[in-house]
């Protein structure tokens, strides 16, 4: 086969033009819904617009779409070039990507018929969750079967995130989604009451830990010192990061349930377990940011490589948080507040799709075997983007906040200071500038969008050569 | 789904946990130890390349980030000393969510029960004059009534507008202190299988007569055989409703389900099921009281 002396960049191709589209698409989706929250008459009365069922179509489009996409992208070409191998099989690959891609569709579809088995993040029914599964059989299949053919030796660091991440992943989907079927579109969850709640936020938040910060850590570990130029500050601080991280995070679930009727014993250990992570999770940004040392003038000139360092910047800054909302006296507050949203939007918007979209930056160009059309540009998506995290966050954790203190508080004769609706009622002007900052964050991806339309309109796919591995590995 | 009711479990729980938090300690420890012939001025590289120019440092773990990471461990330890985790170890402080709430409600009790205790030995009737009584039961009700009847207390469909001085079950001030304590459960029985679609037609238009609109008579007038022999019972010979059952006055065309035709129709033909919980264990007394005052105070100021 000719093939076999190039890497496969054709289904990388593929993910990596989705990741920008579904981006925009989940994005646009979000923007939709928080002006809804704004202003509720933009759902027209029309029930296929309704919050309800658009609010679990940008999250399934945003995560698993857009991340999804730019996961299997970034691993494909990852762990290409760093085990020196073409992938496994060119065909399964290419039914990674079909696969995928069906199902984003299916969700697109059945989400806003309102057809949900409704569990957060796991909101697809039976039939498409059979389908991941068998996807999801296939990636890993594909990814461990290139680790296989590797021609060096030692596993790169990278690769165990992206490891970690596939295998962890295809436990959670299968254990949370166990049910049984009514009809085609309806099932029963297996579980019943709290341990049911237990088992979707063990999923939920490990959804959190592994496909949104293991894999990421994962491109993080390639691109940043392919672009600093460096290599990675700390081998032992990766292995101690790694295995603290992807052992702790399973613990920390019962985060979610605090103060329910989930026995106090497991919601401390969940306590416990989070703060014990707060650790661990740094170690990745230290060992990413760190490895700029000795090249800091490159974030003046690069600012692929500044979208990077930033993201890792709201990576520490989210993981600080999240334990810190873990306790069960902060919790408190927080929880059911849009503090929460906030948090997890500084981790969605200034982590997962700054490292996303750099790690875009990077690929595209070199798979399409043309230099980025604009570097300026890159500068304004960046700086329109940041502006727009900035707003998001800050207007969220002052209306997080002023909730839960609005909810508490009592007057002389012990009665509450403020009835539900007057707390919905204050949150008007922070969902508007939450409604901007969303918005600028789609207008930098959008300004990416011309960009990278740009670069590769009119060229033909690069192949790369294999090249034989540096030293005697 | 089996409950795990068995002993086993909290030695499972606390031996896992124990060793899982140890296990952590320990492999960070090991993790931290640095070759004695090891220059911190002039690290090497672990000798690795990947995909032409990918390779490892091997510095040593940042100081204040290893301490970081062994304070955390020892907050864990000393947590899960003082408070439960380790299976049905209670923990020191025998800390527990529930006895939480039930000391904090023991303090707002001891800090705000005589408040109420004082209204309570106020007639509703004096208290209904009394604006600071008024306005304390104005935000009982914000807090406990709006999510059904409503932050301006005009109800919705199938929950009674409190304001029209058009009451179910009366509306003295006893009347509405019984609802609140006790609850109500109103039913409707469903005539679709009794009677026949044209009967439920002529019952309709007879209803819509009583509340005074223009129908056809003849209609009517058979609608109102029906009345008699099977509504008469709870809502009155002259459909002006019965407190004691909770009908409703069919007369006054205010209606708690709409009174369109259509929804009187349906209203015949599927029942209705009324529910206004009860609130004496949740409330208690005294503040029943304050909220009946205000409850009242809104048809009758």
């Amino acid at each position: 086969m000719t093939d076999n002396g190039t890497y496969n960049y054709k289904v990388v191709r593929q993910f990596a033009v989705m990741t920008i589209v579904w981006g925009l698409v989940g994005m646009l989706v979000g923007l939709i819904i928080a002006a809804q929250l704004a202003w509720p008459v933009l759902n027209f009365d029309i029930p296929y617009l309704t919050f309800g069922r658009l609010r679990p179509l940008h999250t399934n489009a945003v995560i698993f779409a857009f991340g999804g996409s730019a996961l299997f992208a970034s691993s494909y070409y990852i762990v290409q070039r760093t085990c020196h191998a073409r992938l496994c099989s060119d065909r399964i690959a290419a039914f990674t990507f079909w696969g995928w891609q069906l199902i984003i569709v299916s969700a697109a579809i059945t989400f806003p018929l309102g057809i949900t088995q409704s569990k957060e993040y796991a909101e697809l029914i039976w039939p498409i969750d059979l389908l991941i599964t068998v996807v999801w059989v296939a990636y890993a299949y594909v990814f461990f079967g290139t680790i296989v053919k590797r021609k060096i030796k030692h596993i790169y660091v990278a690769n165990w995130f992206f490891a970690a991440f596939i295998l962890t992943i295809a436990v959670l989907h299968i254990v949370n989604n166990l049910a049984i079927p009514t009809s085609l579109l309806h099932s029963y969850s297996a579980y019943a009451g709290v341990q049911d709640a237990m088992v979707q936020w063990w999923y939920g938040h490990n959804a959190v830990g592994f496909f949104l910060t293991a894999g990421f850590l994962g491109m993080m570990y390639y691109f940043v010192p392919k672009l600093a130029g460096r290599p990675v500050y700390s081998y032992r601080l990766s292995i101690v990061h790694f295995w603290a991280l992807t052992f702790t995070y399973i613990w920390a679930g019962p985060h979610h349930l605090h103060y329910t009727a989930l026995p106090d014993w497991a919601q401390s250990l969940g306590m416990v377990m989070s703060i014990i992570l707060l650790a661990p999770s740094w170690g990745g940004m230290i060992n990413g940011i760190m490895t700029l040392s000795g090249a800091w003038h490159k974030l003046r000139t690069d600012p692929v490589l500044r979208m990077m360092i930033v993201s890792l910047s709201f990576y520490g800054m989210s993981t600080f948080e999240g334990p810190m909302m873990a306790i069960k006296t902060v919790n408190a507050l927080s929880h059911y507040t849009d503090w929460t949203i906030g948090h997890v939007h500084s981790g969605a918007l200034g982590w997962v799709a700054f490292i996303s979209l750099g790690c875009m930056y990077y690929m595209i160009p070199r798979l399409y075997g043309r230099a980025i059309y604009s570097i300026k540009l890159i500068e304004v998506h960046f700086w329109i983007s940041t502006i727009g995290i900035v707003l998001y966050i800050v207007s969220m954790w002052v209306a997080g906040i002023m909730q839960g203190l609005m909810w508490r508080a009592v007057n002389d004769d012990g009665t509450l200071t403020y009835s539900f609706v007057e707390s919905v009622e204050a949150m008007h002007p922070f969902y508007i500038i939450r409604f901007l900052g969303g918005l600028l964050f789609f207008l930098g991806t959008l300004v990416m969008a011309y960009n990278i339309w740009k670069t590769v309109a009119g060229s033909e796919p690069a192949t790369a050569a294999i090249p034989e591995p540096v030293g005697a590995h | 789904m089996a409950d795990f009711t068995s002993g086993f479990w909290t030695w499972f729980i606390s031996l896992t946990t124990i060793v899982s938090i140890l296990g952590v300690l320990i492999f960070l420890l090991k993790c931290s130890k640095r070759d004695p012939d090891e220059d911190p001025n002039n690290v090497k590289t672990m000798g690795h390349v990947w995909d032409g120019d990918l390779e490892e440092y091997n510095n040593p773990l940042p100081t204040w980030w290893f301490y970081w990471f062994i304070l955390t461990i020892v907050w864990a330890a000393v947590y899960l000393i003082f408070y439960p985790g380790l299976g049905s170890y209670a923990g020191v402080l025998g800390w527990t969510q529930v006895n939480q709430l039930e000391d904090e409600m023991q303090v707002a009790e001891e800090k705000y029960g005589p408040i109420y205790q004082q209204y309570l030995n106020t007639d509703i009737a004096e208290l209904v004059k009394d604006d600071a009584a008024l306005k304390v039961g104005e935000r009982i009700y914000a807090s406990y009534c709006t999510t059904c009847h409503g932050s301006d207390a005009r109800g919705g469909r199938g929950f009674p507008n409190l304001r029209d001085n058009d009451w179910l079950y009366g509306g003295e001030p006893e009347n509405i202190k019984t609802t609140l304590l006790n609850g109500r459960q109103g039913a409707m029985p469903a005539w679709g299988e009794m009677l026949s679609t044209e009967q439920i037609f002529s019952l309709t238009s007879y209803v819509e007569q009583l509340a005074g609109r223009e129908v056809d008579s003849m209609i009517a007038s058979k609608g109102g055989e029906l009345f008699k022999t099977n509504c008469a019972m709870c809502h009155g010979a002259e459909g002006k409703g019965n407190y004691m059952f909770g009908a409703p006055n069919l007369t006054d065309d205010i209606w708690l389900y709409g009174g369109s035709q259509k929804k009187i129709t349906e209203t015949l033909l599927i029942g209705r099921n009324g529910k206004m919980p009860a609130h004496k264990e949740f409330l208690g007394e005294a503040k029943i009281h304050v909220l009946t005052a205000y409850i009242y105070s809104l048809s009758n100021n």
